[in-house]
């Protein structure tokens, strides 16, 4: 216990020391977010100091062993860092698909190798992971995708083409699902690989959303070669280590459903925007709706951390990144028509002076992939009814 | 803190189960109805509960508890809304001596905690006078009456009101009828002269009492607290009976929710369990979703409300509304699911959806929670 108070007075000391004015204000748009990368272009010289510093420490990813360059935190002090960053509202330092998804991966699976070529530079934020799971043909039938990797004696081929690479344009590596054994059962010829997306052969075309912007790219492989050493947990073994990626990439996206501390709640919100009628919103049917948001959203960070917590107390539940990427996606969706409501018809102005280039209807609009992306809410249910409930069929 | 049961909270939570289900099944509850008796709950039962320290779990040892907080005590809470088993402590053991902890001086808490904890006693909270729990609106009048106080007016829905030795009573000494301010507590011994209790049965066989009070004398030690300045215990009590409930809500819905799952794969139809069609998975799963929110809901209220939280209002709010919505949906998906069976009174789930409704509407329902929610947040 001492130990833990000395900690938090030593992190406390440091982000005083650390942590740049401006990365104590709240994010007000997406382009707030820093995601590093070779092509990432940093807001100000604060946010990159801000990134070096944190990165120094391994505070970017503060779970992950010192060796390949994380905090080596366990869970309790780990929640010290995360309170004292949220008492002085210290920003974030780094967005990343590498901490997210790929880094747990090569924790889990990947050769020792690709252990130090791979996990520094990510808590680093000096390579941007773009991911190549879906294709036209394998949406929410993922394990039916057709990417081919071919061998070819002293490295592989690889040919076929991805969508729904997310910021697939500003990627500098992928690590990518392809059919390595076409003979093999549909799950057994699957394998995970990893290579520089400046390798010949690759290339991206961007995907026009209903939200005017272009997250996603289609992304294509044309002989690209792959090293053989780039395979991640075996080759036709990828499969495994999907599964458990994507774990870790419903967890983040379903925790878009919780506000963070950085976030004006939407109570407040509505508040200036509509007026009170007396003590209470002068909306009584939105009012009610804004209260039922704001409980379930704290509810559903309620119980991440409850999870965390059992899987630190060893009585995990397991398939619970389902649950959250279900609930929280809905919650977000929900969270984002209320926002509309809430901002009335302020909130249909798509560009010109004054309007913020249309973010709050472009977010809006791009909340309705939260429950497609990732495996749709429906795909989270059926793994939530199979797994977790062992009904049958 | 660790949003975990510890190792002693798991094994209280264990032998509570064993407990409750051997002893005080569904089947206990239909005897005690089918019985006719005018009783709330078995005195016999109520021994062996006090047997076992449940009525102690939550006061201090310094007043004949054992000190276990409140966590404990909301995971029997749970363990009984499982079993549907009727007991007190609810009313008792969480509302009445969370009263005393919070404003009893050293008499009260001396003449009241030990015999609440030992089960030999009960004590409960009248407080709402109409169909609608509003609990700044009182129109129960104590006036001064030389050294003491004179009481008159009315209590209805009072939990336990029948078996109870002593009341805790709002009444106003000032202010206007809606007004927070000019509330007073008092501590009423169920006998005195003036106080008529009469019975009143509910939809799920719980009795509650309804309360005439007709010229109560009452001494100056029966004021509970601070004169007109009683309605921040009163709301402190409610809080941690409202989550006391929710933790009750909580083991209503997993069990219809695990009973109905278990016959989702039991129950065949065109040679298949109907739990093999996916719109009964989905609903299933979603269902499944809605009551891991409400274990983390209901295990942050009770470690918040031990921890002595400045947000008790908010908390108890948000997780009581949240925990009534859960468990209507649950026991309501209970008795689609379970299909013309679920309608009859000789299967049991129907004392579920019944159960989640008495608890639900008694101490606020929905509504009221979320509109008080917001009103917290300042909306």
């Amino acid at each position: 216990m001492t130990e833990l108070v000395s900690f938090r007075a030593a992190v406390r000391d440091w982000l005083e020391q650390h942590c740049p004015a401006s990365m104590r204000k709240p994010m007000v748009s997406e382009a707030d977010l820093c995601w590093g990368g070779r092509k990432y272009k940093f807001q100000s010289e604060e946010q990159e100091l801000w990134l070096r510093c944190m990165a120094e420490k391994g505070w970017t990813a503060p779970t992950w062993p010192a060796e390949y360059g994380g905090g080596g935190l366990d869970r309790t002090h780990v929640k010290v860092l995360q309170e004292e960053m949220q008492a002085i509202g210290a920003r974030t330092p780094l967005y990343s698909f590498g901490l997210h998804m790929i880094g747990p991966a090569l924790l889990k699976y990947g050769s020792e190798k690709l252990k130090q070529q791979h996990l520094p530079p990510i808590v680093r934020g000096e390579i941007h992971w773009a991911q190549g799971y879906s294709e036209p043909n394998a949406g929410s039938d993922l394990a039916s995708l057709q990417a081919r990797l071919e061998d070819m004696g002293d490295h592989y081929r690889l040919n076929g083409s991805k969508i729904w690479t997310s910021y697939g344009d500003k990627g500098d590596w992928m690590f990518c699902l392809v059919r390595s054994d076409s003979e093999a059962p549909k799950h057994g010829g699957i394998s995970l690989v990893l290579f520089d997306m400046t390798t010949p052969g690759v290339s991206t075309r961007p995907i026009l959303l209903i939200s005017g912007k272009s997250p996603f790219t289609e992304t294509f492989f044309d002989n690209v070669r792959v090293e053989k050493d780039q395979v991640v947990g075996g080759l036709n073994s990828g499969w495994t280590v999907a599964k458990y990626l994507l774990t870790h990439e419903r967890e983040m996206i379903g925790a878009s459903g919780v506000r963070q501390p950085s976030e004006e709640a939407l109570g407040s919100i509505a508040a200036r925007s509509i007026g009170l009628d007396g003590k209470r919103l002068a909306n009584s049917l939105l009012r009610g709706e804004i209260a039922r948001l704001e409980i379930d959203s704290a509810a559903l960070g309620l119980t991440m951390e409850r999870a965390r917590d059992e899987v630190q107390a060893g009585v995990s539940l397991g398939a619970t990144s389902s649950i959250f990427k279900y609930y929280g996606t809905e919650l977000n969706m929900r969270r984002q028509e209320l926002l509309m409501a809430i901002h009335g018809m302020h909130a249909l102005e798509w560009s010109g002076p004054g309007t913020a280039d249309g973010q709050i209807p472009r977010t809006w609009l791009r909340s309705r992939g939260n429950a497609i992306e990732g495996g749709t809410s429906e795909i989270q249910l059926n793994i939530v009814a199979k797994r977790i409930l062992g009904l049958p069929g | 803190m660790a949003l975990v049961l510890n190792e002693e909270q798991t094994m209280l939570q264990e032998s509570a189960r064993s407990f409750l289900r051997s002893k005080a099944p569904v089947g206990h509850l239909r005897g005690l109805r089918d019985s006719g008796a005018d009783k709330s709950f078995s005195r016999e039962l109520w021994s062996e509960m006090s047997a076992l320290g449940w009525p102690a779990i939550a006061i201090p040892e310094s007043h004949g508890g054992l000190g276990f907080g409140y966590t404990g005590l909301g995971i029997i809470l749970q363990e009984a809304g499982r079993t549907l088993a009727p007991q007190p402590l609810l009313a008792s053991s969480m509302m009445a001596s969370a009263a005393l902890l919070q404003s009893g001086d050293e008499a009260q808490r001396a003449a009241t905690l030990p015999a609440i904890a030992s089960g030999e006693k009960l004590a409960t909270l009248a407080v709402d006078e109409g169909s609608q729990h509003r609990p700044n609106e009182v129109s129960t009048r104590a006036s001064r009456n030389g050294d003491g106080f004179l009481i008159n007016g009315r209590k209805r829905f009072v939990l336990e009101g029948t078996e109870a030795d002593t009341l805790i009573l709002s009444a106003r000494t000032g202010g206007k009828p809606v007004d927070a301010a000019g509330i007073s507590l008092f501590l009423v011994p169920a006998d005195t002269a003036g106080v008529s209790i009469s019975p009143c049965r509910l939809l799920d066989t719980h009795l509650v009492a309804d309360m005439s009070l007709e010229q109560v004398q009452l001494p100056s030690t029966a004021l509970l607290g601070t004169e007109h300045a009683g309605f921040a215990t009163l709301e402190y009590a409610l809080d941690a009976g409202r989550i006391g409930q929710s933790a009750e809500l909580l083991g209503v819905a997993l069990e219809a929710f695990e009973r109905s799952l278990a016959y989702l794969k039991e129950r065949k139809q065109f040679g298949v369990p109907i739990g093999s069609f996916q719109a009964l998975q989905h609903r299933a799963a979603a269902l499944f979703a809605e009551i891991e929110m409400g274990k983390s809901l209901v295990l942050n209220a009770l470690q918040q409300l031990d921890a002595g939280t400045s947000k008790l209002a908010e908390i108890a709010s948000m997780t009581k509304g949240k925990l009534a919505e859960i468990a209507a949906q649950a026991t309501a998906e209970a008795i689609q699911w379970h299909g013309g069976i679920g309608m009859t009174d000789a299967f049991e789930i129907g004392f579920f959806y019944k159960r989640a409704r008495i608890l639900e509407a008694l101490l606020g329902d929905r509504f009221y929670h979320f509109d008080r929610f917001a009103r917290q947040r300042g909306y």
